[in-house]
């Protein structure tokens, strides 16, 4: 009967722990655990890639992590990165594995109405492009009818090629799926896939990240628009709304030109609303459950969000996305990077 | 009353004492089985509550529903069953604009493709290579050791990556393949002719495909000894004769800008998953087969040589029949692990069921009725398999025939 003593404990076990995750905010729990477990990719350069020279991740999603540990906990190095793939991230945020997902994740409806996840606001515009092999005699997307075209299983893309070569009426092109990027890069260079098709940023680092990176050619086409954003457990709107509000901190600061660079001068700021945004005069983290200084924090962790963009994507890097024009530039300057009234 | 009678009453009243008892016993016994099982499913069942409303308190929902939506997405390459016509299913190629279950149908049959190709040749190569590890000759057998040794102690998965990106993806590409007599072999895939059939319905042709059929079955089976020498002749006749007449065409693969359109092929994926399996459970066969061949008495291979058979002889009517009886339910085995193996199909891009597990998961979010699927659909095949091993096991292994 002792067998059936520990299956009964068992049970109630899991429902009593069940209804106490139920009634608990995430919130709670990385302050509890006082460690942030964010779920990053590692293989996409740009936004969540492990630096084999430096043992680092780095990146843009790598950043927001960082930030939201900042911004909660008081300090970016309380942060664990758990790799997830295109396949597991959406699992890894149901089961807990990880509070939250900064993995260049295409926000659709589907995602939110089937999958109980909410998303943050978009952090990166991009869209769907295909790379060739520069040497394949391929120009434009209407060179491709009958190829074979790779990419990420469980990405967007997936839908997005499907849906274009039923519109264009092509019966013999195929979608092959792999794991990952770089079993995807493996396959194009060995011309097992005639093009490969991921998000314009992707395919530009991983050309930029490659031997010879003019061997490649990124076709004009954008089969699709593609808007990233970090996504948490649905129905938990105390922590995702602290996160909301960090990153609109980053957006809001760099419109207000408070970066890494001065904040310790804007800290000393007379400005009443400089004072408020950075929790030096009263602030707005406490009614979201966090510190008056979080936007400082973040911002003191990893500078503004022009500041993560240049540091990831900039001129300075290989694979420098240019942000002029494009709806990543602040709003103030003809792009889409918007934060919310905080006055 | 004699003393007989007495003891025999006594008898029977002793004996009813004992039935009384024994079924008192039984029923206590039932009552206690019973209600153990009704704690048990008890359980389960508040366990299943508890799994349910854990989820419907996340906001996921628990439901098989999606199974009727349109796919959306593609599959590279498989066969499904689809509602066709006055509700015959229909077996066609997989397209994006079937339901989820077919997707699902795709996979199994993708499964079971690789499954049952990759046990009839690592059956083979399996039993050639036990053999081999047993030759006279020195160069074939420590071939056959070196083989079976480096092949079983690494892993399945580094071996299959290797059997794609080193191997099968060095073929050359479509443009500069190798065309070798309708071959084709080129990273797009190996294309070799096929028969297509274009007579249409008529009673000539159906006769004809009937007799190769017939003559098939009888050269495969070979029921009456001899049968084989009038079986393939006739067969190959029959085949010349509606070759002639044009009821059925050599259908030529042709290389196009991309790939090679007709004929029929076998995709790089493929090919590398089925040279991986095959390999690696041939290298287990292989020592089963070997260690079944040291323990038969040597006195077989004695009386064998001095009825003045040959080797060859020896080993195929003499050994290998008796070596079969022994190792099949260790093949059993091995086939159901294979079988599972099939999954790791997804490290190269090949859509077996658990690959397209993956992609309709993170299309329509339910990973949970997913898994649960996949995981009835790789215990049904498992159980098939089994079944089919323990049913030649009886035919070889008829009882009360000492091994």
């Amino acid at each position: 009967m002792n067998l059936l003593k520990i299956l009964t404990a068992g049970v109630f076990a899991t429902v009593a722990f069940s209804a106490a995750q139920a009634s608990a905010s995430v919130l709670d729990t990385v302050k509890q655990r006082d460690v942030l477990n964010c779920g990053t990719d590692n293989t996409a350069p740009g936004f969540g890639y492990l630096n084999t020279t430096t043992g680092q991740m780095e990146g843009l999603d790598v950043d927001f992590c960082k930030a939201v540990a900042a911004g909660v906990l008081g300090d970016a190095s309380k942060v664990k990165f758990v790799t997830v793939t295109d396949k597991s991230r959406f699992d890894a945020v149901l089961t807990g594995q990880v509070d939250v997902v900064f993995a260049h994740t295409t926000i659709k409806p589907a995602r939110e109405s089937s999958i109980a996840i909410d998303f943050l606001p978009i952090n990166f515009y991009d869209g769907t492009g295909l790379m060739v092999k520069a040497d394949a005699g391929i120009k434009e997307f209407g060179d491709l009818d009958g190829a074979t075209i790779c990419t990420t299983q469980g990405s967007a893309t997936e839908t997005v090629l499907t849906a274009a070569f039923k519109a264009r009426g092509w019966k013999d092109s195929k979608v092959l799926t792999y794991e990952n990027l770089e079993k995807l890069f493996s396959a194009l260079n060995s011309g097992r896939c005639n093009a490969m098709s991921t998000d314009k940023s992707a395919l530009a680092a991983w050309a930029g990240n490659a031997p010879a990176p003019t061997d490649y050619l990124i076709l004009p086409d954008t089969l699709d628009k593609s808007p990233f954003g970090g996504f948490v457990i649905a129905n938990d709107s105390k922590w995702r709304n602290a996160l909301r509000w960090i990153e609109y901190g980053l957006f809001q600061a760099e419109e207000s030109d408070i970066s890494q660079a001065n904040l310790a001068e804007k800290l000393k700021s007379e400005d009443p609303f400089v004072q408020k945004f950075l929790g030096v005069d009263g602030g707005y983290g406490k009614d979201f459950g966090l510190s008056d200084d979080f936007i400082a924090q973040a911002i003191k962790a990893v500078g503004n969000y022009g500041e993560v963009y240049d540091r990831n994507l900039g001129p300075k890097t290989k694979m420098y996305l240019d942000r002029k024009g494009t709806p990543n530039a602040l709003w103030t300057q003809g792009g889409a990077i918007y934060s919310p009234l905080w006055n | 009353m004699t003393i007989h009678e007495t003891s025999a009453v006594r008898g029977m009243v002793d004996h009813d004492h004992l039935k009384s008892r024994r079924l008192r016993n039984r029923i206590r016994h039932e009552a206690i089985q019973f209600g153990v099982i009704a704690i048990v499913v008890a359980l389960l069942g508040m366990l299943a509550y508890a799994v349910k409303s854990g989820l419907a308190e996340k906001g996921i929902r628990f439901s098989f529903s999606f199974l009727a939506n349109t796919a959306g997405f593609d599959i590279s390459e498989g066969w499904t069953l689809t509602s066709g016509e006055s509700f015959l299913p229909d077996f066609t190629l997989f397209s994006p604009d079937m339901t989820v279950a077919s997707a699902f149908v795709t996979g199994i049959f993708n499964t079971a493709k690789i499954a049952i190709l990759a046990i009839i040749l690592s059956t083979v190569l399996g039993t050639m290579l036990g053999v081999g590890r047993l030759s006279t000759n020195w160069v074939v057998r420590n071939l056959c050791f070196w083989i079976v040794e480096f092949v079983r102690n690494t892993p399945l998965l580094i071996q299959l990556v290797f059997w794609y990106f080193a191997v099968v993806l060095r073929f050359p590409p479509m443009a500069s393949a190798a065309h070798l007599y309708g071959l084709i072999v080129s990273q797009q895939g190996v294309y070799v002719p096929a028969l297509s059939w274009v007579g249409g319905v008529s009673i000539l042709s159906i006769a004809l495909a009937t007799l190769i059929l017939v003559s098939a079955v009888g050269a495969i089976f070979d029921p009456i000894k001899g049968m084989r020498r009038v079986c393939v002749p006739a067969a190959v006749i029959c085949f010349a004769l509606l070759f002639v007449r044009g009821g059925v065409e050599l259908n030529f693969p042709v290389a196009n800008k991309f790939k090679a359109s007709g004929g029929t092929s076998i995709s790089p994926e493929m090919a590398a998953l089925l040279l991986a399996i095959v390999v690696n459970s041939a290298s287990f066969i292989a020592e089963t087969v070997r260690g079944a061949i040291d323990a038969l008495p040597k006195s077989q291979w004695e009386a064998a040589a001095s009825l003045g058979l040959s080797r060859r002889y020896t080993v195929n009517d003499i050994v290998l029949p008796q070596v079969f009886r022994v190792v099949l339910p260790s093949f059993g085995n091995q086939y159901i692990s294979l079988t599972k193996n099939t999954a790791l199909g997804i490290a190269v891009g090949y859509p077996d069921l658990f690959n397209i597990y993956g992609t309709i998961a993170n299309q329509t979010g339910h990973s949970l009725e997913g898994i649960i699927i996949v995981m009835a659909s790789y215990l049904i095949l498992s159980w098939i398999i089994s079944t089919l091993v323990y049913w030649a096991n009886r035919r070889l292994n008829p009882t009360g025939v000492p091994r």
